[in-house]
């Protein structure tokens, strides 16, 4: 590591992993945090010190999306590992999580170790492959999870597909405590969510497109909560929609079952009414809901339901979709407007403070998934994020550093942004810069 | 609404005017043989019945009616746009060898009356087309001109002349109004 | 482009208001009259170049709107997907710029995708008319049975309509339910739970479980198609059942305590949705939904049309 050092001058510390919230200056030499205290009180002597002035900024670990498709290999015109690195150290991301689903599909050691290459030639965020649970996501074979953990995979998912087969996922549970590892989970019951564009409703009913209801996802989380008490497996819910789907979870969790579960900054902030007018860029799955579950999913997200804020990055090519909504593929890219929707909605609002978002967007993942990070401790890694809590910008879409543009925030004014982006304590992100 | 009017006809003086052109028609037309009168829309379609009673009252002959509504064969659709209100055109006789009177309430530029003739044409082919008037206030566009008139008047371009009959106006009367 | 009184498209019922409606209902009526003429055409529209862009085969409604376009004097183009470079996998949005830079003037559009018409309004400067899109709203259809409806009761206001069968996939019932609503009527709708979108009470409509509760109810029935594929899809068991449960037949119309109209927006299956004897009897008013069709898609057409600000300003003083 550069043997550089950085020091962060006059800014907010909030670490939840050691309960810190307070103003101050933190130290990064070789890589690591070096010291961390009051302003002024962390000294160090020579030369080579690189100061950033962080005041009116926070400090934080750095966050870690554990969902993220970045399209390589298969789809390297939509995104590639090295922009979507890039993308990530923009939005504050110091480490994301890409999901298996690409072409091939990452269900093996091979394809594991080329996206581990691929991010080290990318040197910007760090990205932990997670491999498949079934061989091409066929959801019929069990791919081989040792092999894939020992070439650097930290989880295995399905995720794009569900897993039909409730043996199949009650295997992939038992199999994965193995290897230490979370199964995480798309869930998706295919029949009654097939040929489905949009949440089931009035809407649904009033545009002509056809529904998903919330007991596809409802029933699926329901059943694999079911199976992770059965087994002992760690199941991870992805991208949860329903105020169902949190009723569930609370229930597992009061039972001391092994779920954990992930929320979108957009089920968090937007409702199906974004789909008025035929919007593609509204157009995800699972889709997104009512204020109703919107409400109880920023609940889940204060009282702890919620374990972890994901963003499900998901670009694709800007002509997939300028077409018919049913036609569109579905997904969002999220890593650079993450922060800023989650401080709109979510801190600005006074449902969540700044120490909890940080917790569940940087401590709360980097534990699930037995990440480095999510800690300012001295002698952790230092991968850090500074950022403006307060400051309002209007998202222009084509000002981001991923090459997907499909953002249903283009044009809207948000809070907060992204000052300065710190892995392994070199600098990957700047503003302005 | 306009802040100066001048009355040309009143309610009398309208129906001397609307008799005599009743009288002028069945001249022109050598009696009331194959006679038939068709009232634009819409006032034309009022006066065109009242020309109608007024020929029965001296001749004993019912003379038959029709309404045309133009507004399908305007030539300002592409300036102007559609027109809110399109009206009934009604004409269940066969024109062919027939001696059609069109009759309006006021003759200005004459493109109602150009597209009259278009739409005559669709209908049949009358021996003879002829053009009653109530008022001609000059201002030709056309090539266009009546055979007979009720009464002649002289207004400007920013003045405005209105036939108002009873049957839709409460009140028999012509008058000349500023336009706004 | 032009503007008039209903905007730049017609993408639906649900989007204009009352006074647009009854606009189009009025302006209507005059336009029954030029398809009983001898020379069945006005020159309204000469000049004006349409094409009728057809995802999907619909021989009646294509048909319709020529015939509504020929008697304008509208010169147009069909084109149908099956011959189009859309088989060849161009885009939609190809397609839609391809006809602009074609300069012409108005596109219908008939697709299978919910919101295409829309899609395509968004990008081009012509009007666009919805001729069915997916299962969201087929405007026309609602018009020209709110129009058949007027022309046998006098009035929409207040009237009892029920739309019977496949409602989840009918963008006909779609349109018909937020026309006559804001008309005034009460609108009822009657089939198979499964045929009916889940969040029906959001319509605004009073739902009947059974066929028998419906009939005794209204002053006029609308019978949907019913889709083949819906049974092969598993919605409804079979089209036997459906004829003995929810069928329109002359016996259950008999016990009715009025003349139930019965309005079908076709292609009618005989003996499924409703019987023969229903279709072709006396309170069925199908083929007056069809002569209507036509009125009321020339009333659409010409409303549409036209109407340019800035030539208007120059050909001030008008016709007189």
């Amino acid at each position: 590591m550069t043997g550089r050092a950085v020091l962060l001058r006059g800014g907010r510390l909030i670490d939840p992993s050691q309960r810190l919230d307070e103003t101050g200056d933190l130290l990064i030499e070789n890589g690591t945090i070096a010291g961390i205290g009051r302003v002024g009180e962390v000294r160090r002597d020579g030369d080579a010190l690189e100061t950033i002035d962080c005041a009116g900024r926070v400090i934080s670990p750095g966050f870690i999306d554990v969902h993220c498709h970045l399209r390589e290999p298969g789809r390297e015109e939509v995104e590639t590992i090295a922009t979507g690195a890039r993308a990530a150290a923009a939005g504050g991301f110091t480490a994301v999580c890409a999901m298996p689903n690409t072409d091939p599909v990452t269900d093996n050691q091979a394809a594991v170790g080329f996206i581990i290459s691929q991010a080290r030639k990318a040197n910007a965020s760090r990205v932990y492959p997670i491999g498949a649970i079934s061989i091409g996501e066929m959801g019929e074979t069990l791919a081989e999870f040792g092999e894939m953990v020992a070439a650097g995979a930290v989880a295995v998912s399905d995720d794009g597909k569900p897993v039909a087969s409730a043996q199949l996922m009650r295997t992939a549970l038992e199999y994965a405590r193995t290897f230490g590892i979370p199964v995480a989970d798309h869930c998706e019951e295919p029949t009654l969510a097939r040929d489905g564009v949009m949440n089931e409703g009035i809407i649904s009913a009033r545009l002509g497109l056809r529904g998903i209801p919330a007991e596809a996802e409802e029933i699926m989380a329901i059943r694999d909560i079911l199976l992770a008490r059965r087994t002992g497996g760690h199941i991870h819910l992805c991208h949860m929609s329903t105020k169902g789907s949190v009723e569930l979870i609370r229930w597992g969790k009061e039972r001391g079952i092994n779920v954990t579960a992930e929320v979108c900054p957009h089920h968090l902030s937007l409702t199906e009414d974004a789909v008025e007018g035929y919007d593609t860029n509204a157009k995800m799955n699972p889709p997104l809901r009512t204020a109703e579950d919107v409400a109880a999913l920023q609940q889940g997200v204060k009282d702890g339901t919620i374990d972890v804020i994901a963003t499900d990055h998901a670009p694709h090519h800007y002509d997939e979709k300028e077409r018919e909504f049913a036609d569109a593929p579905n997904g969002i890219v999220g890593l650079e407007t993450a922060l800023a929707v989650n401080l709109t909605w979510l801190v600005k609002s006074g449902i969540v403070d700044l120490p909890l978002l940080v917790e569940r967007m940087s401590c709360a993942p980097a534990r699930l998934f037995r990440l480095p990070g999510g800690s300012l401790q001295r002698g952790a890694a230092a991968d850090v994020t500074v950022f403006d809590p307060e400051v309002e910008w209007t998202v222009d879409a084509s000002s981001f550093r991923s090459k997907g543009r499909n953002t249903p925030y283009a044009g809207m004014t948000l809070r907060g942004l992204v000052e300065c982006t710190l892995v392994d304590g070199r600098v990957v992100y700047r503003r302005d810069r | 609404m306009p802040d100066r009017q001048s009355i040309v006809l009143d309610a009398r003086a309208m129906d001397r005017t609307l008799r005599r052109m009743a009288d002028e028609i069945v001249e022109l037309n050598d009696g009331t043989d194959d006679l038939i009168l068709v009232g634009i829309q819409r006032r034309g379609v009022q006066l065109a019945a009242r020309i109608v009673s007024s020929i029965n009252a001296r001749e004993g002959v019912e003379v038959p009616t029709g309404a045309l509504d133009i507004t399908l064969y305007r030539d300002d659709l592409q300036t102007v746009g559609p027109r809110p209100v399109v009206g009934a055109t009604d004409l269940p006789w066969a024109l062919d060898g027939k001696a059609v009177i069109i009759v309006d309430d006021v003759l200005y530029t004459g493109r109602t009356i150009r597209a009259a003739l278009d739409e005559l044409a669709d209908f049949g082919r009358p021996r003879r087309i002829a053009l009653a008037v109530l008022i001609d206030r000059g201002g030709r566009e056309l090539p266009i001109q009546p055979d007979v008139v009720g009464k002649t008047v002289e207004v400007g371009h920013n003045q405005r002349v209105d036939v108002l009959v009873s049957e839709l106006d409460e009140k028999d009367a012509v008058i000349i109004a500023e336009r706004q | 482009m032009s503007v008039g009184p209903l905007g730049k498209d017609l993408l639906g019922l649900e989007p204009l208001s009352a006074d647009q409606i009854r606009l189009i209902l009025d302006t209507a009526e005059p336009f029954k009259e030029i398809s009983e003429r001898t020379i069945k055409k006005v020159p309204t529209l000469r000049g004006k170049t349409i094409v009728n862009l057809f995802f999907e085969a619909s021989t009646r409604t294509r048909v319709s709107f020529e015939f509504a376009q020929k008697r304008l004097s509208a010169d147009t183009v069909n084109v149908a997907a099956s011959g189009s470079s859309v088989s060849k996998g161009e885009t939609l949005v190809d397609t839609a710029r391809n006809l602009e830079a074609m300069r012409i003037d108005m596109v219908v559009i008939r697709h299978g995708a919910s919101g295409a018409a829309q899609f395509l309004a968004e990008r081009i400067e012509s009007n666009v008319i919805n001729a069915g899109d997916g299962t969201h709203e087929h405007p026309t259809q609602g018009l020209l049975d709110m129009l058949t409806l007027r022309d046998h009761f006098g009035k929409i206001e207040g009237l009892k309509v029920c739309i019977c069968g496949d409602v989840l996939h009918s963008r006909v019932a779609r349109s018909n339910i937020w026309g006559l609503k804001k008309l005034g009527a009460d609108v009822a709708v009657c089939g198979p739970r499964s045929l009916l979108p889940n969040a029906i009470d959001a319509f605004g409509v009073t739902v009947f479980d059974r066929i028998e509760d419906a009939i005794q109810w209204a002053d006029a029935l609308n019978v949907l198609r019913l889709q083949l594929e819906r049974m092969q899809r598993g919605y409804i068991p079979s089209l036997r059942e459906y004829n003995r449960v929810f069928g329109v037949s002359r016996e259950r119309l008999a016990r009715a305590p009025r003349d139930v109209l019965i309005l079908h927006p076709g292609p009618m299956n005989r003996g499924v949705e409703i019987d023969s004897d229903v279709a072709d009897g006396p309170q069925s008013v199908i083929l007056n939904q069809v002569t209507n069709g036509v009125a009321v898609r020339m009333a659409v057409l010409y409303l549409l049309s036209g109407g340019r600000p800035e030539l208007a300003e120059a050909a001030k003083g008008g016709q007189r």
